[in-house]
């Protein structure tokens, strides 16, 4: 068991823990770690390194293209038939393995999550091309399914072969008259679920969004992009703005359907959650049809009510902006009653999160709220902006591993192009508004935290003997190494099946589930009695 | 409903698998490579492949599952991955220090026709690998078999690499245990000794994959078949081999290479599979079955007249890998029940012609089906076209048991929503008694939960 440490007056400086974690690696590796751990100081402005190619055997926690694409922002869209085209274990590993709930209107309404679809290539498929049986599992999926959508997600050998998915999309689209579209999601493009993220954007924007000008459904319209529903946490800012009044049109993605994103070009705002996933349709909406976004976080209680005030602010209207008042009064006041409960409880305990691409930052203000303290942080695979803030986005290079992701050319589309809006967004930057604003992580983090992007084993176990933290953030695979330790761990992927914390709701589970996790007895449990106590030499053995 | 799209008309399909019966090659590959001590297995492919077989080993176990990956770029997908995989190697080696390195391939790597061979050749060849420490390969492409046929693949390459022929005969036998549980690998090396078998089991999960709470993490377990022990293989009086699919490549392997006879039996799953098992430990060991082992099979029989009345005519569907579920199915008839409704993933010959061989006399209105398009969606049509007592394979099993109302019995790979399945054995005729367990307790929770009040009763 490790003791733990006090850090009431200050996190201690960890050059030396760095320089430990260093002097392991080989001269090279040495040098790239190096640059992707920074010791923070918000005062001023750091450079991490980020979002460049895994160093191999390195025991990294990311992941893939693939799985950023189709895991990640199409899966938790329930009425899209998602045919995995590759061999078959994608598919498998993205069946259900995301908490990414639904809730259809009714019984028959078509929800295809609980489905996994393949091509389940065989090696035949690879020597001679799998194009053919893509098409033929196309027209089975159709006929069994016959859903409105259709999209073909690539895994690693398609794009080696040469099976143009996107080829064999517009001719099933065609013949059978439905929505078809493909990704080039090859595992190996870019360098981690990024790439991912932006193929997934690109596509959703060529072939989605903007086909149904439907006419508007209510007076203040908004988009939420970034938000998957894990555990339920859309559902939570679903209700609070059905009860504010405030239209959803459409989620990226979470508890969504391809019919709501196809009108989501008619809302006035967007406003994106998760940075790293969606801020690439945020850009590109706002280009085409005007539509300003603001950065938003439901995850900390505080944090929810300053997001629900931004939003009745940038509409202006005074009876919204009284819901929201009223709402936030009334849900604060539960949450501060169990706050003020549990926070004496958890107060200095210490924790460190490393998490995908926006939650390591999101969940700092939880634990702010409660007065835990998180020493050190990082991303699997932001980019420099979600940790310097989007200031940083004229100097990042882009390398060789991510040039050839595509970046779309999106022009103003003039018929639909809200002018109005634009106005709008210009008036109320004038009175110090902020829209397409994202500060990122290092600046909202303590002085001398450590920074660290891509996280590998051997950090983490340095990590954890130089902290001795109360508690780790981070996922599946990481979870029972840490445990191990003695020390807890809450994943903050998939919540450990709980949730959800978003919101006011949230918060409050949030709050509780830090008390479960650190108000424990278990971890003091862990050495047996008899290892306290001096060893008795048996003389009454029995004989064997 | 939970599958509200799938309805009771099977339309023959031969492009499209919906909810797999089986995934890919490398998660058996990583799975068999833990099972030896002190092996970090590596997956030399694009990262995903590497995240998503650690994440499914993990959440099956509830413990820290490690291996390494090549961490393949676009470039190297073209201009071939053996700069990422020496790279690996020397960060591998001097980062985490295992004894060994055991590398598979993904869909990707095969793809683009990497030869694992010659990389690992040129390893050595450079000094990149230290001295005492060992780096294994096995080609694992996805895009053949199944995850059985990944742990068959890297069995096979441990048992070409390590054992070795020498002068010196060993009075001992050799295990070659299949896909099975850690818990199943400690029951197998309980009842070798209770036989007073002197047995090497590999590969053998046991104190790797359920390993105990300390306070301390150890990134090599003391779990595992040891070097030494792997080295002996080779002198051995025979082999058993222990599932087909999973074990009959490396037990052919062993015999090629140092001359070690095998026989090729079942997993003992059940009633007869653990006899065949105990009497092939008997020849093998030259040994008489002890009679505490008879007592075991007597209370396993016991307990089935016992309780017969609950187990006569119900129809059960299966779905799972070969080597497990052939011997099930074949317990599920000598039980009574009716296995009605099969499916594996996993492709091979083998697999209609045993069942077939269990089936045809007791069930002859069993379905069966392995190979492409031989998936869940397929049985639960079967299902909706005539439905079923009991359900038995693994997790995502739940989806269709609540849909329909049917009793569900976890057992195979994945397992993700329950625990203890790590700690209890399925083998032997203890493994068979919990199985007999559980599907008792199954069915007898859906009598109890749905009968009308006045038919509740104490006992059974």
């Amino acid at each position: 068991m490790v003791k733990k440490k006090d850090y009431t007056n200050g996190l201690p400086d960890p050059s030396k823990l760095k320089e430990e974690i260093l002097a392991k690696y080989p001269r090279k590796v040495a040098r790239k770690r190096d640059k992707a751990m920074v010791v923070n100081d918000p005062g001023v402005d750091q450079e991490i390194l980020a979002n460049v190619r895994t160093i191999p055997g390195i025991i990294t926690q990311r992941g893939c293209t693939y799985a950023g694409c189709k895991g990640v922002v199409l899966g938790p869209t329930r009425d899209i038939v998602n045919i995995v085209h590759g061999p078959i274990g994608c598919s498998f590993y993205a069946w259900l393995t995301r908490r990414n709930q639904t809730r259809p209107a009714t019984e028959t309404d078509a929800n295809y999550i609980p489905y996994t679809f393949s091509t389940d290539m065989q090696d035949e498929n690879i020597v001679f091309g799998g194009e053919v049986k893509l098409k033929e599992a196309i027209r089975e999926a159709y006929e069994l399914f016959n859903p409105g959508a259709i999209a073909i997600f690539s895994t690693c050998p398609v794009g080696l072969i040469g099976d143009d998915v996107h080829a064999v999309a517009r001719e099933m689209k065609a013949e059978l008259g439905i929505n078809c579209f493909g990704f080039s999601c090859e595992g190996y493009r870019g360098v981690s679920q990024s790439a991912g993220h932006h193929i997934a954007n690109n596509q959703l924007y060529k072939h989605i969004l903007g086909t149904d000008d439907r006419a508007r459904m209510g007076k203040f319209q908004v988009n939420l992009l970034g938000e998957y529903n894990i555990g339920g946490d859309a559902f939570e800012i679903e209700a609070l703005f059905e009860e504010a009044g405030i239209t959803l049109l459409s989620t990226f993605s979470g508890n969504s359907t391809v019919e709501s994103m196809a009108y989501a070009h008619t809302a006035d705002l967007n406003m994106v959650m998760c940075h790293r996933s969606i801020n690439y349709i945020a850009e590109m909406m706002e280009t085409k049809f005007g539509i300003p976004w603001i950065k938003v976080n439901f995850v900390g209680a505080k944090s929810a009510a300053k997001s629900l005030k931004k939003i009745a602010e940038f509409f202006g209207d005074a009876e919204l902006t009284a819901k929201v008042d009223a709402i936030v009064a009334r849900e604060m006041a539960k949450v501060e009653a169990v706050r003020e409960a549990i926070k004496p409880k958890v107060e200095g305990k210490v924790a460190m999160m490393f998490v995908g691409g926006s939650r390591a930052h999101h969940y700092q203000d939880l634990f702010g709220e409660l007065g835990i303290q998180v020493v050190s942080a990082g991303y699997e695979f932001a980019h420099r902006d979600d940790y310097e803030g989007r200031k940083v986005i004229p100097n990042i290079k882009i390398d060789a591993d991510t040039r050839n992701i595509e970046d779309l050319d999106v022009e103003k589309d003039d018929v639909r192009f809200r002018n109005d809006l634009a106005a709008k967004k210009a008036e109320l930057m004038e009175a110090g508004y902020k829209f397409s604003d994202y500060e990122g992580m290092m600046p909202d983090m303590k002085k001398n935290s450590l920074v660290i992007d891509d996280v590998n084993h051997w950090e983490t176990e340095k990590l954890i003997e130089f902290y001795q933290p109360d508690l780790f953030c981070a996922g599946i695979k990481e979870k029972y190494v840490v445990q191990k330790y003695g020390v807890p761990l809450k994943q903050l992927h998939n919540y450990d099946y709980g949730g959800p914390y978003t919101c006011f709701e949230g918060a409050i589970n949030f709050y509780q589930e830090m008390q479960r996790m650190l108000d424990t007895k278990i971890w003091k449990l862990v050495d047996a009695p008899w290892k306290r106590e001096p060893e008795i030499v048996g003389s009454m053995t029995i004989e064997a | 409903m939970l599958l509200r799209h799938t309805t009771d008309k099977v339309k023959e399909r031969n492009a499209l698998t919906v909810n797999p019966a089986k995934t890919c090659q490398p998660v058996g590959a990583m799975y068999a490579a833990l099972g030896v001590h002190g092996c970090l297995p590596h997956s030399h492919g694009s990262q995903g492949c590497c995240s998503y077989h650690r994440s499914a080993l993990t959440r099956h176990y509830k413990e820290p599952v490690m291996a390494s990956t090549s961490s393949f770029t676009e470039g190297a997908s073209v201009f071939g991955g053996q700069a990422n995989l020496l790279t690996a190697i020397d960060n591998i080696f001097q980062i985490y220090e295992p004894e060994i390195i055991a590398v598979h391939s993904t869909c990707l790597s095969e793809t683009i026709g990497d030869d694992l061979g010659q990389i690992v050749a040129k390893a050595g060849d450079d000094g990149r690998i230290p001295a005492g420490k060992h780096v294994i390969q096995a080609p694992t492409p996805s895009y053949v078999g199944s995850h059985v046929t990944g742990y068959a693949n890297m069995l096979e390459a441990f048992v070409k690499y390590f054992p070795e022929k020498t002068d010196e005969k060993k009075r001992q036998v050799n295990l070659l245990s299949g896909w099975v549980e850690p818990s199943d690998m400690r029951e197998l090396r309980r009842i070798a000794g209770q036989m007073k078998v002197k047995s090497v089991l590999l590969p053998d999960t046991s104190d790797v994959l359920d390993t105990p709470m300390t306070g301390s993490y150890s990134m090599y377990p003391k779990g595992g078949t040891t070097i030494a022990e792997m080295v002996s293989m080779g002198d051995s009086m025979s082999t058993i081999a222990m599932g087909e699919w999973a074990t009959q490549k490396a037990a052919i392997a062993l015999d090629n290479k140092c001359k070690v006879p095998f026989e090729s039996i079942d997993i003992p799953v059940g009633l007869r599979a653990t006899d065949r098992f105990i009497q092939a430990l008997s020849k093998a060991g030259k040994v008489s079955v002890p009679e505490e082992i008879t007592a075991e099979r007597g209370r396993l029989v016991d307990m089935i007249t016992d309780m017969h009345q609950y187990f006569y005519g119900k129809r059960v569907a299966v779905f799972g890998d070969p080597d497990n579920i052939l011997p099930l199915i074949e317990f599920l008839v000598d039980l009574d029940m009716k296995p009605v409704y099969i499916v594996s993933g996993t492709p091979g010959k083998a697999f209609t012609k045993k069942a077939e061989a269990i089936l045809s006399e007791r069930v002859p209105e069993a379905k069966f089906k392995n190979g492409p398009q031989a998936d869940m969606f397929l049985m639960h049509q079967w299902i909706k076209e005539e439905g079923v007592d009991l359900i038995i394979g693994n997790t995502y099993g739940k989806y269709i048991a609540r849909d329909e109302q049917t009793p569900f019995v976890r057992m195979g790979f994945p397992i993700l929503d329950r625990q203890g399945h790590n700690y209890f054995p399925t083998v032997g005729y203890m493994g068979a008694i919990r199985i007999v367990e559980k599907i008792l307790d199954a069915m007898m929770d859906k009598i109890d939960a749905t009968c009308p009040e006045e038919k509740v009763e104490l006992q059974m």
